[in-house]
């Protein structure tokens, strides 16, 4: 019988952006079992929702987490709106929509080069980084902020994007789709790539469902589930369906991310041949009272925002459920039996978010 | 073939000028959204102190006795409620970032009051008049 070791992987750890711990335990080379433990970012985010005014708590919101930023924002908001029975203007659904599937494409592009790094294809990564800092050069011309954006409020969006602003970024995705299709082929086609990444942490759709995996890593083993088909923000207007593939492993979460990066220039393009004129903002009066579940579909996944209040300008209980929270269980399923050496790259096919799972 | 397509990108990037740029030796220039940091033009403020009250981090001190107002910076997050309730429109949003500092400071402004104008001398003749 081969002897029994525990090897420890991170909170530090050159694949790992941010702290997440795993206890690997090996046979020879070969892991049997992974147990990790979370809770070395926590920051305490959703107890702040007693102290803050449930306006003022967008800004705590959108700080959960700094690549789905505008999501979280958005996703508060939309759960607080429900409560109050507020119905936003078309035009500030629309701009939701545009800003959530740039950061989308931001989150992807990112999640890419993160892997290109990973299996140590240097320049693959500088690359992927370089298109993604055109998305957020169009963030900070439109909203002001690469990272944090403060574009969300409760009842629309505190700013507007003229028509040649959409427009430019239009024609600036358009130019970056080419681009795009280059680097797709090396990511999908190149013998090296293929050979780190195909047949490598293996989880069914059985698997998948059963251990509740959600977004991308949940898509790329055939199961079409797709949030923004509930049609919340302007979705319900736009023509789209779940990209999936059927194959599970890591090459197909590549395969599924990258051509939903194609789906969101084409759903941005959507967007703005269909966005209508008008306010972006409604004026909010008066508290919330009741409670809601709004679900999100963030470039990782499903993310839930529970909101209960009970009528005065602190909400009672705000609750989020992150999707990397919901793929951890997976992660695990699939470090089973998988070599030493793949470990980094199979974390980081989960594209794991700690800030977002700790709060 | 794949190896093939990757050159081309390599290539391209050898032969065309850096993405980058040689700061500090070219600025960046900002676009006109950009939350750099937040001005105030402190001669036309009344000091109302509704920023103070909507600054979601409590950045913003207005003291009226002293007719001043003072700005936390390394508290301050850029989220510009304060330029949207401001009723004389005196604090604005600027582009450039604050200059990197060793301590944490606060930055204060103080309205200097304008010189009271003389009452105009009336003689006693005229006022009859009036």
């Amino acid at each position: 019988m081969a002897t029994r070791s525990i090897v420890p992987f991170g909170p530090q750890h050159p694949v790992l952006p941010e702290p997440i711990h795993l206890d690997l335990v090996l046979e020879d080379e070969t892991v049997v079992e992974a147990i990790p433990s979370i809770g070395f970012i926590h920051r305490g985010l959703e107890k702040l929702v007693e102290k803050k005014d449930f306006n003022e708590y967008v800004y705590v919101a959108e700080r959960i987490c700094g690549i789905c930023s505008f999501m979280h924002g958005m996703g508060y908001c939309e759960a607080v709106e429900h409560v109050m029975g507020i119905e936003i203007p078309d035009r500030a659904k629309y701009l939701r929509t545009i800003w959530c599937e740039m950061s989308r494409i931001h989150s992807h592009l990112l999640w890419l080069g993160l892997l290109a790094d990973g299996f140590g294809f240097e320049s693959l990564f500088m690359e992927s980084w370089r298109m993604r800092e055109k998305i957020l050069d169009m963030f900070e011309y439109s909203t002001g902020g690469r990272v944090i954006f403060s574009v969300n409020k409760i009842g629309g969006q505190r700013k507007d994007m003229d028509d040649e602003m959409i427009r430019n970024f239009v024609t600036i995705l358009s130019g970056m789709e080419k681009d795009l299709r280059l680097l797709a082929r090396t990511f999908l086609d190149d013998y090296a790539v293929k050979s780190r990444l195909q047949g490598v942490g293996i989880l069914t759709a059985q698997q998948a469902h059963d251990l509740g995996a959600v977004g991308p890593f949940m898509r790329a083993s055939g199961i079409a589930l797709d949030t923004r088909k509930r049609g919340y923000a302007a979705y319900g207007d736009l023509d789209f369906e779940p990209i999936i593939s059927n194959i599970g492993d890591s090459y197909a979460r590549t395969d599924v991310r990258i051509n939903e990066i194609f789906q969101s220039i084409d759903l941005i393009r959507q967007a703005a041949a269909k966005i209508p004129a008008g306010e972006v903002a409604v004026p909010v009066k008066g508290f919330p009272k009741g409670e809601y579940f709004m679900r999100v579909e963030q470039p990782r996944g499903e993310a839930l925002y529970y909101v209960r209040s009970n009528g005065t300008k602190f909400l009672e209980r705000m609750r989020v459920r992150t999707p990397t929270f919901a793929n951890l269980p997976g992660l695990i399923e699939v470090l089973k039996g998988c070599q030493l050496a793949d470990v980094p790259i199979l974390i980081l096919t989960i594209d794991p978010c700690i800030s977002c799972t700790e709060r | 073939m794949s190896v093939i397509s990757f050159s081309r990108t390599i290539l391209k990037n050898l032969f065309s000028k850096p993405v980058t740029r040689l700061y500090p030796a070219v600025p960046r220039e900002y676009p006109a959204r950009t939350r750099g940091q937040i001005g105030i033009d402190i001669d036309s403020c009344i000091f109302c102190g509704i920023c103070s009250k909507k600054c979601p981090t409590g950045a913003i001190t207005v003291d009226k006795a002293a007719t001043s107002w003072s700005i936390e910076r390394f508290g301050c997050i850029q989220c510009g409620a304060c330029t949207e309730v401001c009723p004389k429109k005196c604090l604005s949003m600027l582009t450039n970032y604050t200059d990197p500092q060793p301590k944490k400071s606060v930055d204060l402004y103080t309205k200097t009051p304008a010189e009271p104008e003389k009452p105009v001398e009336v003689s006693p003749a005229e006022k009859k008049e009036q």
